[in-house]
């Protein structure tokens, strides 16, 4: 600020009431703004603690009158919301550490050894980054349902273990490539061979963009929509993506207050964990210059 | 390298099977890097050739595939209209809703670079919509749209003006659509705050100095800095917003009258509804042929308008 500031020519007020003016207006504008993105999640809230009779309720009201907190425990009894939850946990840990397992040690593989045609497939990955999933999406159905897959986790946590999502081999491998190489060469020197340095130098020295790609990762997952709704049909084995999807009803059977509930219990671990862990979404935007 | 080699003194004794470091380097990589490579054999190249191949046939997923040809894709162009609709619809949803996101991403962008106060503030606000994401977004705004009780018609009918069906009407569910997708149109911002902070504070002391307005700064020199950002950012948003699927199939289950069935939507319809495997494989082909030559199209027609500012200095 105090650079700012100083940089100001002092051309008398005029010039300065212009500037306190401009800046007024860009706070107007980014608060408006700000509003509006908040009144999607407030209208949620509100739905959420209101009485079934009085979602119709004319005009709109922000502050429900009674305020029913007995949504939340009825949305999660009604539904085998437990269960979703803790499918959805399960699938979530474990397809995350095949991801950071996969594409750590792949990413590693293409950042610093030298084997042939590796520069060629490197340009393959970042492409398959680019394909569309549906030109895969049934033949996999298919091999998966040979295997006898469906209605189990394994089409949902086995892929990553293949580092199928080729996203995270690539933030890993630009990460990696900021690690001076010196530290690769001592190690050599004294003997260690590729997957000691991987596994002592460097993952402890790449623990944030680990952190980057583990939030990444679980966060897209705890998301993840078709592939529950291909491979998983019966109730009990849905994520809480999928089982949201149970509340909306055939066209006005909708019970919106519970679904409303729901979907604030299924948005929870993603707010908190943004709010937690800002810095590392904001750290993968800069490693890759994309959003997840 | 001439050290490790020299320290493998050991390799003598045994001449024939020894590797040298570069080989034994060359096969580490190889079977570290084998995961993705056995994962992009299996999940990839296999499927595709597979979905290729089904894409000629008529299948049912319960008997034998049929070889049919070329069928499958005359259909699907010549006479099908539900497909044709739902590749306008597509486009029409791509094409206007990521240019839009992207001018409001870098307007707020912009806005926020301007060293000013509560900036985590706003950072964190703007982008908790990409947080929350896809399904429920689409739950929510199921319900902000709705025709009667929705949030949205009962503001406007407290100002007495009868709000219009925004999912319910095939003129307009398309519009609902986009003005949804402006919600989430902060998440984009970030990258163009970091991107905007790599521009040299020269040019814009010697767009003072040539006594340029704000706006002239703006568009003279921010904009052109930025188009390789924005140029990467609009190809990945049309790619991504091409593939949609979760709000047309959870908030208007394609209607009304398919005026929202995706592409996306309209092949997991035939695939996993219809069980139509071969006419679906024909349609994904379809998506997976029009993306590819739209990315090469604007990768070729990038050099009209994007600016690499020391391209040759860089690398």
């Amino acid at each position: 600020m105090a650079e700012r500031v100083a940089r100001l020519p002092a051309q008398g007020s005029d010039t300065n009431w212009l500037e306190q003016a401009k800046r007024l207006s860009i706070y107007l504008v980014l608060l408006a703004g700000a509003i509006i993105v908040f009144i999607p999640f407030a209208w949620t809230l509100s739905t959420a603690l209101k009485a079934p009779d009085r979602l119709a309720e004319f005009p709109p009201r922000w502050i429900p009158d009674p305020i029913v907190w007995g949504n939340f425990p009825e949305a999660v009894t009604i539904k085998p919301f437990g269960r979703w939850f803790l499918n959805t946990l399960f699938v979530v840990g474990v397809a995350t550490t095949g991801t950071i397992m996969s594409a750590s040690l792949v990413a590693f593989s293409f950042a610093r050894l030298r084997w042939p045609g590796r520069n060629l497939l490197f340009l393959v990955l970042l492409a398959t980054m680019m394909l569309p999933d549906q030109v895969t999406l049934i033949p996999t159905f298919v091999l998966f349902r040979h295997l006898g897959w469906v209605n189990t986790y394994l089409p949902l946590i086995a892929p990553p273990f293949f580092a199928r999502n080729a996203f995270f081999v690539f933030l890993l491998r630009q990460f990696f490539m900021t690690i001076p190489l010196d530290l690769d060469d001592a190690a050599r020197m004294d003997g260690a061979s590729f997957f000691q340095i991987y596994l002592r130098i460097m993952l402890p020295m790449s623990k944030p963009a680990l952190a980057v790609a583990a939030i990444m990762f679980s966060q897209f997952k705890w998301k993840e929509f078709l592939a529950p709704l291909i491979y998983l049909n019966k109730q009990e084995m849905f994520t809480v993506s999928l089982g949201l999807r149970t509340f909306i009803g055939e066209s006005w059977g909708t019970e919106w207050h519970l679904m409303m509930a729901a979907n604030i219990i299924f948005m929870i671990p993603l707010i908190l964990i943004f709010f937690f862990a800002q810095k590392y979404f904001i750290q993968g935007v800069v490693i890759t210059g994309v959003k997840g | 390298m001439g050290l490790v080699s020299a320290r493998s003194g050991t390799s003598r004794l045994l001449p024939r099977l020894a590797l040298s470091s570069r080989q034994s380097e060359a096969l580490t990589g190889i079977l570290m890097a084998s995961p993705w490579i056995l994962g992009f054999l299996i999940f990839i190249v296999g499927p595709m050739v597979i979905s290729l191949y089904l894409s000629f046939t008529r299948w049912d997923l319960f008997t034998e595939p049929r070889w049919i040809g070329l069928r499958n894709y005359e259909q699907l162009i010549f006479r099908d209209a539900k497909f044709l609709l739902s590749l306008k619809v597509t486009t029409i949803y791509a094409f206007v809703s990521v240019p839009l996101q992207v001018s409001l991403g870098l307007v707020l962008a912009t806005l926020l670079n301007q060293k000013i106060r509560l900036l985590g503030f706003f950072r964190t606000v703007y982008y908790l919509p990409s947080v929350i994401g896809g399904i429920a977004v689409a739950v929510m705004f199921r319900w902000i749209f709705g025709t009667q009780f929705g949030l949205i018609n009962g503001m406007l009918a407290t100002v007495g003006i009868q709000g219009p069906s925004w999912l319910g009407d095939p003129d307009l569910v398309l519009v609902s659509f986009v003005l949804m997708s402006m919600w989430g149109a902060g998440s984009s911002m970030l990258i163009y705050l970091g991107a905007l902070q790599g521009i040299p504070t020269e040019l814009y002391e010697a767009a003072d100095v040539d006594g340029a307005g704000t706006l002239a700064k703006f568009f003279r020199v921010t904009v052109p800095m930025m188009t390789p950002v924005i140029f990467f950012n609009m190809v990945m948003g049309i790619i991504t917003a091409l593939q949609e699927f979760v709000l047309p199939f959870i908030m208007t289950r394609g209607g009304p009258a398919n005026s929202s069935t995706f592409l996306v939507l309209y092949l997991y319809r035939n695939a996993f509804e219809l069980f139509k495997m071969g006419y679906a494989s024909a349609i994904a082909w379809i998506i997976f042929i029009y993306i590819m030559v739209l990315t090469i199209f604007i990768i070729r027609s990038s050099s009209m308008w994007v600016y690499y500012e020391g391209s040759l200095k860089g690398r």
